[in-house]
């Protein structure tokens, strides 16, 4: 019973890494970069629904707060884009990792001075109450999450495989020039795959704040979406939930059997072992080039 | 604009251009030398950290700007460097020996923690370098009989033969080591560039296939970046140790990996200056901010992540408007100066480039 | 015994079979082509020569070496340097750091000679210079001797390409497609360069190349491939006429 207990708690945090992993994900495909900040996107999507909802400040109904947060961090994607990541255009990919590394900083940095350092917690209605299994009790807040992560996965799947706008994204990171040759508007393109990652960042914000207070420091928990992500592989979205399940499983198993210093390492150990052993994940995306 | 006439291979191989250049040089040494002359006790020690964090600086630009392997986790080998040297000093061992063997043993770690990393590249060995800066915080924790885990480690004052160095009584002592140290690795940093290993270095960062086909060889050019710069950051962490008193697992942070990281590109990627303009910003930094709290007349308000936010955003605005950084721009204006008056509109427009994916390689 | 040998090289990427049961030889001293329609697999051998691939089967033995054993790195050593078809040169360096880079396999200073800058390091980094500037000369390199890769024009990078090689002081030079994106005059250029080095330096030449007027000029043999495998060898003049070759070039009835 407690295994399976810690088994789901697990997979509700492996949900939320999933989540910005997904983000990760999404605009490595479309565009080839890595955007360091994914896990303080979700931040700030987080503390824009829980400003929005909370009656300390606004006040609105969380069904009409949560798709505002949601648009509001798709706009601040697709701006981002706009006014920054289109200078860096052809540019090496470590350069804008340095970026947004740097974006990171800044993004924290104004948080905590709209809503200073102390943790807050999202009243949304997601996390009211239980679901009794078997004997197990599942917090409703753990339950949506899972449910919702999963949805939206499958969606975004379909998305890049199915439809024209998703191949279109997949050609321009593959080769921007002929890209543009074949007539896909590949600014445009990026600034999307930036709103919409805004969008899934904003979503796994609110999850994550309706279970648990948030922080300006929240989104250093994106290193561990980080892991998740490499773990599945860069390329791969079902990858990146997949490696986010992983991780969230592994954290509170390592936790009630791992002795004391050692259990919060156990995540990164598991990046470790397989950057050196599996470098492409287990869904790899990689292939050797003709010179 | 000086024109060169060479007459021989040797000018061509010499650290400085022409006599006016290794002037300036000398100049500037002379005013280094003189500086404890010059200001009081609490610039003197920012001057110093200025030079150590260069030191640090000098570490990562070469493995990052001259090999090309980003590395997120340097943080981690401070911290090697500043254990060692405080272990070593523990068990008796004579700071003039404790010193350098601190930076050995550092390039030696490195160059055995390079071996799985020779097969990554750019984001992932950012992320496995920024891994084990993370992992480095708890294993200092865990190896508490060593280290002093969260208690941490004091420096003792350094003797060098009955020569005594206290860093906080006799700052200017303090700040010679410190200079000495980083004109050495300086010498050794520009001796490399000269010579076949900095070439092999530029090769490995440039084009690995053609490198190798040139012969040089790229596991073990790599392990050799990894095990210069790791000891030069070794030196650069166990001086830093001395700088701030005390050592535990929360003094060399990931934090101050990715600002290591973010100081060279702002200094300037690649080249010496830049890791010399980037220690200069990330020392006055917290002064530079200070001042403005004062004249915006909050000076009393402490505003967390100030430096981080804003050091960002000095970042953003170089890697936008400045690739080069500040050594870049440095270099562009002495040009447009050399010109004047006739530097040529857009004589440093940057080629337009597209993205190819780097998933084929 | 031939200075290069490559007897029934197999290779395959998935279900495509690159290079299939190929088998030539080179004579020292000559210059030899390769020729084939695109996808023949010309590019290929020259990455299994590089050892950049392994092959399923056959071997490959350069001047007494088997090849096989050794890792990319030390080809070079053996005294093969190659020039590539998308050119590989150092963007960030100037022509001059390209070239001296060539010269790496004669690399006597170790790491803490170099640090100290040494006497000796100096008297190495002066000879490597010295044989450096006898390519430049060769090539007529001058002027760009001080510039940046980054923004020299295409021909030019194809030349320092060349230069890099030749750097190495090869017993045999790999020259993938060396006339592709030059212009005519520059082509011309490049058939006596490819004369000199044979008459001059004694360097052997295989390289891979689609325009035959230069293949016909220069190359004493030429190897036609299709679809990995042997069509015909000979003199230019023999396999131009072959009829299988043109086959596979014009296909079936223009022969």
């Amino acid at each position: 019973m407690e295994f399976f207990q810690l088994f789901v708690s697990g997979l509700a945090n492996g949900s939320v890494y999933g989540l910005i992993a997904l983000g990760f994900v999404l605009i490595y495909k479309a565009t080839e970069a890595v955007n360091f900040a994914q896990g303080d996107f979700m931040m700030l999507g987080a503390f824009i629904a829980l400003w929005l909802t909370n009656p300390e400040y606004i006040g609105l109904s969380f069904w009409i707060a949560a798709p505002m947060a949601m648009a509001a961090m798709g706009g601040l994607g697709y701006a981002l884009d706009v006014t920054i990541i289109r200078r860096m255009f052809g540019q090496s990919q470590t350069a804008v990792v340095i970026l947004t590394i740097a974006l990171g900083f800044v993004i924290r940095f104004v948080a905590g001075l709209f809503w200073g350092h102390e943790p807050q917690t999202l009243q949304s209605p997601l996390a009211v109450g239980d679901l009794t299994i078997g004997g197990v009790v599942l917090g409703m807040a753990d339950v949506t999450i899972i449910v919702v992560t999963g949805l939206l996965t499958f969606a975004l799947f379909q998305f890049f495989k199915r439809t024209k706008l998703g191949l279109a994204m997949q050609a321009s990171s593959q080769n921007q020039m002929a890209a543009y040759y074949m007539g896909i508007p590949v600014k445009r393109v990026q600034g999307f795959i930036w709103a919409l990652s805004g969008v899934v960042a904003a979503v796994a914000g609110i999850l994550f704040a309706s279970k648990g207070a948030i922080d300006p420091n929240a989104g250093l928990l994106g290193i561990k979406a980080f892991a998740a992500a490499v773990i599945g592989g860069f390329g791969s979205l079902p990858g990146a939930l997949i490696g986010g399940l992983i991780i969230g499983v592994i954290e509170p198993f390592a936790a009630r059997y791992l002795p004391a210093g050692y259990s919060q390492m156990a995540p990164y150990a598991l990046l470790l072992f397989v950057l050196v052993f599996r470098p492409h994940g287990l869904f790899s995306q990689v292939r050797t080039k003709k010179v | 604009m000086r024109i060169h006439f060479k007459t021989s291979y040797n000018d061509d191989i010499r650290l400085f251009e022409d006599r006016f250049t290794a002037l300036k040089y000398a100049v500037l040494l002379a005013f280094a030398i003189a500086l404890p002359f010059l200001l009081g006790d609490f610039y003197l020690g920012e001057a110093t950290n200025v030079l150590i964090w260069a030191i640090a600086g000098l570490g990562l630009m070469l493995l990052t700007g001259q090999t090309g392997q980003v590395s997120l986790g340097h943080a981690a080998f401070l911290a090697l460097g500043a254990y060692s040297n405080l272990i070593l000093l523990d068990k008796g061992v004579p700071f003039i020996i404790s010193f350098p063997l601190a930076g050995i043993i550092t390039g030696v770690v490195g160059t055995i923690i390079a071996i799985p990393a020779l097969r990554l590249h750019g984001i992932y060995l950012a992320i496995a370098t920024m891994t084990i800066s993370i992992l480095a915080d708890d294993i200092i924790v865990l190896t508490e009989p060593w280290t002093g885990g969260v208690v941490g480690m004091f420096p003792p004052t350094i003797d060098i033969f009955g020569f005594e160095i206290e860093r906080w009584s006799q700052p200017d002592r303090f700040y010679y080591l410190v200079l000495i140290t980083t004109v050495i690795c300086t010498l050794f940093y520009r001796n490399l560039l000269r010579a076949p290993l900095g070439r092999a270095f530029a090769a490995v960062r440039d084009s690995e296939v053609s490198a190798a086909a040139m012969g040089v060889h790229i596991s073990r050019t790599k392990m050799t970046a990894f095990g210069i710069s790791c000891a030069i950051t070794g030196l650069a962490g166990a001086l830093m140790g001395y700088f701030s008193g005390m050592v535990n697992n929360e003094t060399f942070t990931v934090v101050i990996s990715i600002q290591l990281l973010m100081m060279i590109v702002i200094g300037g990627l690649g080249t010496i200056h830049g890791a010399f303009f980037g220690a200069f910003v990330v020392a006055f930094l917290p002064q530079g901010l200070s001042i403005a709290k004062d004249w915006f007349g909050s000076s009393s308000v402490a505003i967390p992540g100030l430096e981080t936010g804003v050091f960002g955003m000095i970042l953003i605005l170089f890697i936008l408007f400045e690739p080069g950084g500040i050594y870049g721009r440095w270099v562009k204006t002495r040009i447009w100066l050399e010109l004047f008056p006739f530097a040529r509109k857009d004589m440093f427009k940057r080629q337009k480039s597209y993205l190819k994916t780097e998933r084929l390689r | 015994m031939s200075l290069l040998e490559i007897k029934n090289a197999t290779l395959k990427f998935g279900g495509v079979t690159a290079v299939d049961d190929l088998s030539f030889s080179v004579e020292e001293g000559e210059v030899y082509a390769i020729v084939g329609p695109n996808g023949a697999g010309k590019s290929t051998v020259f990455n299994l020569i590089s050892r950049f691939y392994d092959p399923f089967a056959g071997s490959i033995h350069f001047d007494g070496h088997d090849l096989l054993k050794s890792p990319p790195e030390r080809v070079a050593d053996f005294g093969i340097a190659r020039t590539f078809q998308n050119i590989e040169l150092f963007d960030n360096a100037s022509v001059l750091q390209n070239l001296l880079v060539g010269r790496h396999r004669h690399r006597q200073t170790n790491m803490l000679q170099e640090m100290l800058f040494t006497p000796k390091a100096r008297r190495e980094e002066i000879a490597h210079r010295e044989a450096v500037e006898e390519v430049i000369d060769f090539l007529d390199l001058q002027p760009y001797r001080n510039k940046l890769i980054a923004g020299l024009p295409y021909g030019v990078r194809k030349v320092v390409e060349l230069a890099r090689a030749l750097a190495s002081g090869p017993k045999m030079l790999l020259l993938d497609e060396p006339a592709s994106g030059l212009s005519v005059e520059e082509t011309q250029d490049l058939r006596w360069w490819i004369d000199d080095i044979r008459k001059q330096m004694g360097i052997t030449v295989l390289m891979v190349e689609h325009d035959m007027g230069l293949v016909s000029g220069v190359c004493d043999r030429v190897l036609a491939l299709a679809d990995g495998a042997k069509l015909a060898e000979g003199t230019p003049a023999e396999v131009q006429s072959n009829p299988a070759v043109i086959e596979a070039y014009l296909g079936v009835g223009a022969a």
